[in-house]
């Protein structure tokens, strides 16, 4: 547990050179809501197979790492409703927004984007005050 | 060809990192969300990693152009606009319920069982939905 955090960095410098070389190779922000909605909604015009694409490594090798070593669960609630609620909640809202936690998020702060930077504050603040509600509830 | 293949690799990397840093796991969101609890600062961790090698990709990119061709993405102009405020408020309370974000949701698709499957179900209807829902909030504004 107290090693968490050394993971989490490791993790977090791979999520930001995967965000590098899409930019820098293919010229794209890496922004997960915006390349999986855009595909959804059919917005994705001649980025279309790039982001596919992206899709498709960002599913496999997940999928391949867990067959080799196991052991991976997302520990989600079961209540369908509120996996429902939430996944809509998370689809419309990081359309609306224009990005979530890696388009917003790492690629907005990391270009001192004020939009970036903004919207980053409210999920934070907006998904706190629902946590705080979910452990009022006794729901956590 | 070539351009797929970087962003398999981009793809894949990101999926990577997300299981690495433990972000598929929805107690470690829910515990970073969970300031009047087990506060879990993990997350914190994992953006301060990812933000330090997109910011030198940030600074590269200037004056140049990607390997591949073409241009780097201009800056969104700076609006707070209400689906943007909206947008973001909706987003933080349904990552606050159930701990999960576009990129893990699809990087967890593989071993995240039913619960996956149903958040992922409703997150693609959301996004099929959410331009109807942008049209309905830009024309009062508009209008006015």
């Amino acid at each position: 547990m107290h090693m968490d955090w050394i993971y989490g960095l490791l993790g977090g410098l791979m999520i930001g050179c995967a965000g590098a070389v899409f930019l820098l190779v293919n010229g794209r922000v890496m922004g997960a809501s915006g390349i999986a909605g855009s595909l959804v909604d059919g917005s994705a015009g001649k980025a279309k197979g790039e982001r596919l694409a992206f899709v498709i490594g960002l599913i496999a090798v997940p999928a391949v790492i867990v067959l080799l070593r196991g052991g991976a669960s997302t520990y989600a609630t079961t209540n369908l409703a509120v996996l429902v609620a939430a996944g809509l909640c998370v689809g419309v809202g990081t359309r609306l927004a224009n990005g979530c936690t890696s388009g917003h998020g790492v690629c907005g702060i990391s270009r001192l984007s004020m939009r970036g930077i903004v919207a980053t504050l409210i999920y934070i603040g907006a998904g706190g005050v629902t946590v705080a509600i979910l452990r009022m509830m006794g729901a956590l | 060809m070539i351009r797929l293949v970087f962003a398999v690799l981009a793809g894949g990397l990101f999926g990577a990192g997300l299981l690495v840093s433990g972000m598929t796991d929805t107690r470690k969101v829910q515990g970073w969300l969970d300031l009047f609890g087990n506060w879990d600062p993990t997350l914190a961790f994992v953006m301060g990693g990812a933000i330090v090698p997109m910011a030198a990709a940030w600074l590269l990119s200037k004056g140049r152009t990607p390997s591949l061709g073409g241009t780097f993405p201009a800056a969104a102009p700076t609006v707070f606009d209400r689906p943007f405020v909206m947008g973001s408020v909706l987003f933080g309370v349904g990552w606050g319920l159930a701990g999960l974000c576009p990129g893990p949701a699809l990087a967890s698709l593989s071993f995240g069982g039913t619960s996956g499957l149903v958040f992922f179900a409703a997150l693609v209807a959301g996004f099929a939905v959410a331009p109807p829902v942008r049209r309905t909030l830009d024309g009062p504004a508009k209008a006015a």
